[in-house]
């Protein structure tokens, strides 16, 4: 891997709750990124989730509880990677604001949202990588999520690396920075809406001719991986971590294993 | 204006399932928004202009009474009144008052969100005064005994079919075998009927893009004229304007007026920027005898120094509504009341409640296109996040949801329980669901599963697997 970067890094994951349980594949994808990348990885114990459920429902009080808990648990690593814009962003974001009125657990937040990353962008901007020398036969394309991409700034990052990828060509998504309509909740709350959103994005997507959709955020692939597989599209789904770890044995998001 | 936004569920449904408005919405993004991005593009200091002009705006409602006060002061020194109106029946009453005073039979109206706030039209016909809108959208949609869907494109779901269908109809004076096909033949009738419109209107009523403080002047800006006439050729001018349209100077003016119409149309100037100032002097060719500034509140001044305070800074350019997914999806009407969009979606619930308006800052992905391009830098998603809280609290919050947030956050609060329950549920889930990799139904999952597959997950958790491959845990081990 081509990285300007020799000094080795702590690194904490923080590996998501959606990732954790519903696509592990991504976690050992971004294990094995940031250790290629010269850092050390560990999993802290105490982390769950981010605590954006509660936040983004109005549930204050139990969004502050969850975020001091995500605050002890990487305390003490030189950085917090997560395989997540939506995670990410709401931790750089949003937990400061959590904690306006505790000047204490703020600057504790600040803290941590200074050494908080989401995967790629800390690739690229943090740890200086190029190239991570991998391979993947076929043509991909690329959704900005909505919050990597408003709240982190994420948009240069995934493509620089996704265009080094041996056997890998890139076509731009038209309307790629247009929301899936995931929204966490909002797709079940709001499940015509939601379809009309994720039903433009899976047309926009075949049209491409890509054979391959690739995003940074499990809530917005599992959407879009969801609606295509509904429309019978033949393009498989896949966090960019694994293409750009290299690893693409496993099954694609919502594809049979046998 | 009477709400529908307890229905939105409904009327979100209503509109997906109409072809005409979802062909409308289609061109959207092809229109307003690439327009927005070339206009912003062509001028370097469009981002700073955005600060100055939320500077601006943050200063004055800082100091919003002094503003007022002097823009009053100024309004009566040039010969005009201002009247001050809490309610909405307080400014719909002293409307119909200086309506009387001529014995006014009909008004014409420059596009007024304004007036649609407070029902001006309605209440003026209950009354037996003719309110004719003379936007070319307005007009349209007035025919259509419909309201605004957008609010600088109110017509914005109708297809030129519907319009030529509604002037057959509503213009029985013409050949009924006119070709109206072009664009130009339903605008040069229109026009047509407006003119005689203009010249027999006893009032003119208007609403303002702003009112300066220093001069005591009212600013519109329209793409047709058709407020110039409005304001000019009537014995009376009335303003209908919203209390935090005002700006302290001709220059704070001007700053929001260069990200204006560059937000809204993508034009860097509205065709018209008219300044209005006072009814006509003696040496003045022409104008209103009388010069009306109804000063609407309307709940407004209740949200400075709240969390909310920050919406008061909207200058209704419609670039969130333009570039917001959902309101491209359903159109305007769905959302129920008089601003739809982003901005209605942290506005009516204050104007109008959080309990009424509950679905409206629910109906949001938080994607962030609004704020990206406010050129108020209202930071919308935080504010209807801020309505989320207040239903929460207030437990307006659906009892499911509730519930269902509840047992989770109890769980992610508990980490080792929390891995237990997962790790269990998640086996079950890959275990049933590996074979085929999707659930085409699950259980409680229907909102999902209705339009789309559920992926099965891999199986096991990586907690677990990070721990059967005795993965690292903490920092320095």
């Amino acid at each position: 891997m081509e990285t300007e970067s020799s000094e080795r890094a702590d690194v904490a994951l923080f590996v998501t709750c959606l990732v954790d349980l519903f696509r592990p594949s991504v976690g050992f994808a971004a294990v094995a990124l940031l250790e290629r990348a010269g850092c050390t990885v560990a999993v802290p114990e105490l982390q769950t989730c981010c605590g954006q459920p509660a936040f983004n429902s109005g549930d204050r009080a139990d969004a502050r509880a969850i975020a001091a808990q995500v605050i002890d648990a990487f305390e003490g690593y030189d950085y917090v990677v997560a395989p997540s814009g939506s995670c990410a962003g709401m931790i750089v974001k949003h937990y400061p604001d959590l904690f306006a009125d505790d000047p204490v657990m703020a600057a504790r937040a600040r803290d941590l949202s200074g050494r908080m990353h989401e995967l790629v962008s800390f690739l690229v901007d943090v740890r200086g990588v190029q190239d991570v020398a991998a391979a993947c036969d076929g043509i991909a394309t690329y959704h900005d999520s909505c919050s990597g991409l408003r709240e982190l700034g994420i948009k240069a990052q995934p493509r620089a690396l996704l265009e080094k990828v041996a056997g890998l060509s890139l076509v731009e998504l038209p309307g790629a920075e247009r929301c899936c309509g995931f929204g966490g909740s909002f797709c079940v709350k709001y499940p015509e809406i939601s379809n009309s959103m994720v039903g433009n994005k899976a047309t926009d997507v075949d049209m491409t001719g890509a054979d391959m959709l690739l995003a940074g955020d499990l809530g917005c692939l599992m959407n879009m991986a969801g609606k295509l597989s509904r429309v019978g599209s033949k393009v498989r789904v896949r966090h960019v971590a694994e293409v750009l770890a290299g690893m693409t044995g496993d099954a694609a998001i919502g594809e049979g294993q046998d | 204006m009477q709400p529908t936004t307890r229905q939105f569920t409904q009327n979100a449904r209503d509109a997906l399932a109409n072809a005409s408005l979802q062909s409308a919405l289609g061109k959207m993004e092809t229109g307003f928004v690439a327009n927005r991005a070339t206009a912003a593009a062509r001028l370097p200091e469009f981002e700073a202009l955005r600060d100055q002009a939320r500077d601006i705006k943050n200063h004055t409602l800082e100091n919003l009474d002094f503003y007022l006060e002097t823009f009053e002061a100024n309004v009566i020194a040039s010969g005009g009144v201002v009247h001050w109106a809490a309610t909405a029946e307080d400014a719909r009453r002293t409307v119909l008052d200086i309506c009387r005073s001529v014995d006014a039979k009909t008004v014409t109206k420059g596009k007024s969100m304004i007036a649609e706030e407070i029902g001006l039209n309605e209440y003026l016909e209950a009354n037996d005064i003719e309110p004719v809108e003379t936007d070319l959208g307005e007009y349209i949609i007035q025919l259509r005994h419909e309201s605004p869907s957008h609010i600088i494109a109110p017509a914005i779901h109708v297809v030129k079919n519907q319009v030529i269908e509604t002037f057959r109809e509503s213009h029985p004076q013409f050949d009924p075998d006119r070709s109206l096909e072009e664009p130009r033949e339903l605008l040069d009738e229109a026009r047509s009927v407006l003119r005689q419109r203009f010249l027999d209107a006893d009032v003119g009523i208007t609403g303002a893009n702003f009112l300066i403080a220093e001069t005591g002047s009212t600013v519109i800006v329209t793409n047709e004229g058709n407020g110039d006439l409005t304001q000019t050729l009537p014995k009376i001018h009335v303003v209908v304007a919203s209390l935090e349209k005002v700006v302290p100077t001709l220059e704070d003016a001007s700053a929001i007026l260069r990200v204006l119409a560059r937000s809204a149309t993508g034009q860097e100037y509205s065709s018209y920027t008219t300044f209005s100032n006072g009814p006509r002097r003696a040496e003045d060719p022409d104008g209103p005898e009388q010069f009306h500034v109804v000063l609407l509140d309307n709940g407004r001044s209740a949200l400075l120094g709240t969390e909310s305070q920050e919406v008061l800074r909207c200058i209704r350019c419609g670039a969130c509504m333009n570039h917001c997914p959902v309101y491209g999806a359903i159109g305007g009407h769905a959302y129920g009341w008089v601003y739809p969009g982003p901005i209605g979606s942290v506005i009516t619930p204050t104007l109008i409640g959080v309990d009424e308006a509950r679905h409206l800052p629910n109906a949001s992905t938080f994607c962030g296109r609004c704020e990206q391009v406010c050129p108020m830098r209202i930071p919308l998603p935080k504010l209807m996040r801020h309505h989320r809280e207040k239903a929460f609290e207030e437990k307006l919050t659906p009892a499911t949801e509730r519930a269902g947030l509840g047992v989770w956050a109890f769980l992610a609060r508990r980490p080792a329980l929390y891995r237990l329950a997962t790790g269990m549920a998640m086996r079950v889930l890959g275990a049933f669901g590996r074979r085929r990799g999707k659930f085409s139904r699950l259980p409680g999952a229907g909102g999902w599963t209705a339009h789309r597959d559920f992926p099965a997950p891999q199986g096991r958790t990586f907690q677990q697997q990070w721990s059967t491959r005795g993965g690292r845990r903490n920092a320095g081990q």
